[in-house]
């Protein structure tokens, strides 16, 4: 029995579901395993679950919002959240900290006909069985996830901050040797330590990892000359809104 | 009377409907509603740094991510008064080209080949095209990874250029692989015919970059084919965003003129002299002559787009060697425009920055948002030539139209009114 699964976007450019489309000549492997019953970017085959899996990127941003996200917890066994703005929010989550309405005034001439608030993550409505950080998280993760959901066992996902990976490529340190504001001691790993391979520094695109040391980083970006406004952008970014950011991204 | 809805389009990026009344043959109102959240990313760009902005401005589209990088960092350079060298345009342009490659195989193959082949998906076609297709997508992919360090949301595109020199043997190791493609994509010509592709005739205003050194895709005139011909600085001089009446979405028009589109047909119709000869050729086995008013002929002009640029990215590689990508710049105020083609048409990004480089307003205009006026009027004109067909297929062609502009809804919604509809 292929899996049922359905694949659906919030507040969100698409990106998550593009990195899952890079599976490219792979796919039709996938189909062997997966049947994807709601996928309307890919699909004008819609069915209205249940599913086994329910594959959701985007924030939460409308009163329409919430309820369709419940109808998908109530319909889907397992839920994984991929990407930021599905596990925190994301780059969408920058207006958080302006007004609704300044936010509103500033991009449209009538904002009376908007209805929109401000961004949060899925699992602030719903709980979430897989998280799967980044922007977007890597495709070898999402494929990671359904694996394990096929298997029935949990995902092998990364705890550790982006440095372990960089010390595999061996790259020098971008903070301590370089002075650079590398936000890698603080984010998830996942990503392979893209940016620190082409030479710039880790912009904490995967989030926070668990249990950061936000305080530690805070100061290292202050010795390094950073001011509070630029420390606040660096929090206030993919994940502004998470446990562990929100009280340095309010500086 | 037929009422006509489409409660979700599917096989396009985001989240639209289509509202739509007949009655006696005629149009008596047509909504094509957008009802994506809106991101509000000109609000919160005001106060961020001129070095984040390539970043940020990506994430308006997870599959134009390069031209909205691209797009805002030249705008930057201009303020700034940044000249970049040859060898940095040439990975924009290469970069660029897998962008669009990527972008395009993803919506002829997975999106638009199964209105051809009247398929509710690409899932079951047969399985050889679809790895050739996938093969093809994922050379574009590959280009963007190098060149950018990764496919979806590049990190290496920055003001004064890229943060490393790709290497050239890992790009010389793409070039069998797109010669390849080069094939799959030249066989694809055949699945969009005068039988596959409905016939329908709009004389609209078709705007692109134009550029005399090439065929324009990062920098280049804004044209048309009824005399427009400004620079990018003069977008907004020439082309205004309305409320209309039936509708809460702002849509853009050329002043004291109509909609008008952007896109690849546009391009093809304005730049068809500096596509290569296979492309050329291709477009002669179609059956289909540019410029073409033909607003489905945009799958034609998709592939030929294809053919060309795998051509291109293949003597690209050839030209490039490695060496100095960045180019140094000291920060200053100012504010400035820049216009690239992206996948889908003309992208505008327009930014003011104070002295410390931080962002006081942002302008943003992509393609789609461009397109949604034209849209609904290349609808209004269509619609009465198939009232007589069921309410089901009326749809079906109604989708087929709306999907040929392969809009992307994510991108427009920073600036379109959105109505959320109630059932």
């Amino acid at each position: 029995m292929k899996l049922k699964i359905g694949v659906f976007k919030f507040t969100s450019c698409s990106g998550c579901q593009i990195e899952l489309l890079r599976i490219n000549e792979n796919l039709p492997g996938l189909l062997n395993l997966m049947d994807f019953q709601n996928w309307t970017m890919a699909s004008s085959n819609v069915q209205q679950g249940p599913y086994d899996i329910a594959i959701v990127e985007g924030g939460i941003s409308t009163p329409e919002g919430i309820e369709e996200i419940k109808t998908i917890r109530r319909n889907s066994k397992l839920l994984i959240a991929i990407g930021d703005c599905a596990v925190f929010g994301g780059i969408p989550s920058i207006r958080n900290w302006m007004k609704q309405r300044e936010a509103e005034d500033l991009v449209y001439p009538k904002p009376e006909h908007l209805k929109s608030m401000k961004v949060s993550s899925i699992d602030e409505y719903v709980k979430v069985d897989v998280y799967l950080k980044g922007c977007p998280p890597h495709l070898d993760d999402m494929l990671e996830a359904l694996k394990a959901a096929i298997l029935n066992i949990r995902p092998r996902l990364r705890q550790h901050p982006v440095c372990i990976e960089c010390k595999f490529y061996e790259n020098e340190c971008l903070l301590t040797t370089y002075k650079q504001a590398c936000m890698g001691p603080v984010t998830a790993a996942g990503c392979g330590a893209i940016c620190p391979n082409v030479g710039r520094t880790c912009e904490g695109c995967y989030g926070p990892m668990s249990n950061p040391n936000v305080k530690s980083m805070v100061e290292r970006l202050r010795e390094i000359g950073l001011t509070d406004e630029d420390i606040m952008r660096k929090f206030r970014k993919y994940a502004g809104t998470s446990e562990y950011y929100r009280e340095v991204a309010r500086l | 009377m037929k009422n006509v809805n489409i409660d979700y389009l599917t096989r396009v990026e985001g989240k639209g409907g289509l509202d739509l009344t007949i009655k006696d043959g005629e149009v008596r109102d047509l909504k094509l509603r957008i009802y994506e959240e809106p991101r509000f990313f000109e609000a919160f760009m005001v106060g961020r740094r001129f070095d984040e902005i390539a970043e940020i401005a990506s994430r308006i589209c997870g599959i134009c991510y390069v031209t909205h990088q691209i797009t805002p960092v030249r705008a930057i350079e201009k303020i700034l008064g940044v000249e970049v060298n040859d060898r940095i345009k040439l990975l924009r342009r290469l970069i660029a080209i897998g962008g669009i490659i990527s972008s395009h195989a993803l919506h002829v193959y997975l999106l638009a080949l199964p209105d051809v082949l009247k398929l509710p998906n690409s899932f079951s076609i047969d399985p050889k095209l679809l790895v050739k297709a996938l093969k093809l997508k994922g050379l574009g992919d590959k280009i963007v990874e190098i060149v950018g360090g990764r496919a979806v949301h590049p990190v290496t595109i920055v003001v004064g250029g890229f943060t490393y020199a790709p290497p050239k043997e890992k790009l010389n190791a793409l070039v069998d692989d797109l010669k390849d493609a080069k094939k799959t994509a030249m066989e694809s010509i055949q699945f969009f015919s005068s039988e596959s592709l409905p016939s329908f005739e709009a004389d609209s205003e078709k705007i692109a970059l134009s550029n005399s050194d090439e065929y324009a895709i990062n920098e280049g005139r804004v044209k048309s084919n009824k005399g427009l011909d400004i620079s990018e600085d003069e977008f907004r001089k020439f082309i205004e965003e309305e409320q209309v009446p039936h509708s809460t979405a702002k849509h853009s028009k050329v002043k004291g003129r109509l909609s008008y589109m952007v896109g690849p047909l546009s391009r093809v119709n304005l730049n068809f002299h500096q596509l290569n000869e296979d492309a050329q050729n291709a477009a002669e086995t179609s059956g289909f002559k540019f410029p073409s008013c033909n607003p489905f002929v945009a799958n034609v002009a998709r592939v030929i787009e294809m053919i060309s640029l795998i051509d291109e990215a293949i003597e690209l590689i050839d030209l490039y060697n490695e060496g100095e990508v960045r180019v140094s710049f000291k920060v200053r105020g100012g504010n400035a425009a820049a216009i690239t083609e992206a996948p889908r048409g003309i992208n505008y990004h327009w930014y003011s920055i104070d002295n410390n480089g931080v962002v006081k307003a942002a302008d943003i205009s992509p393609p789609t948002c461009q397109n949604a006026r034209r849209i609904e009027d290349d609808l209004r004109a269509y619609v009465p030539t198939i009232a007589e067909l069921s309410k089901e297929e009326i749809a079906h062609r109604c989708s087929m139209l709306i999907r040929a502009y392969d809009p992307c809804i994510s991108c427009s919604v920073h600036s379109l009114n959105v109505k959320v509809r109630k059932t």
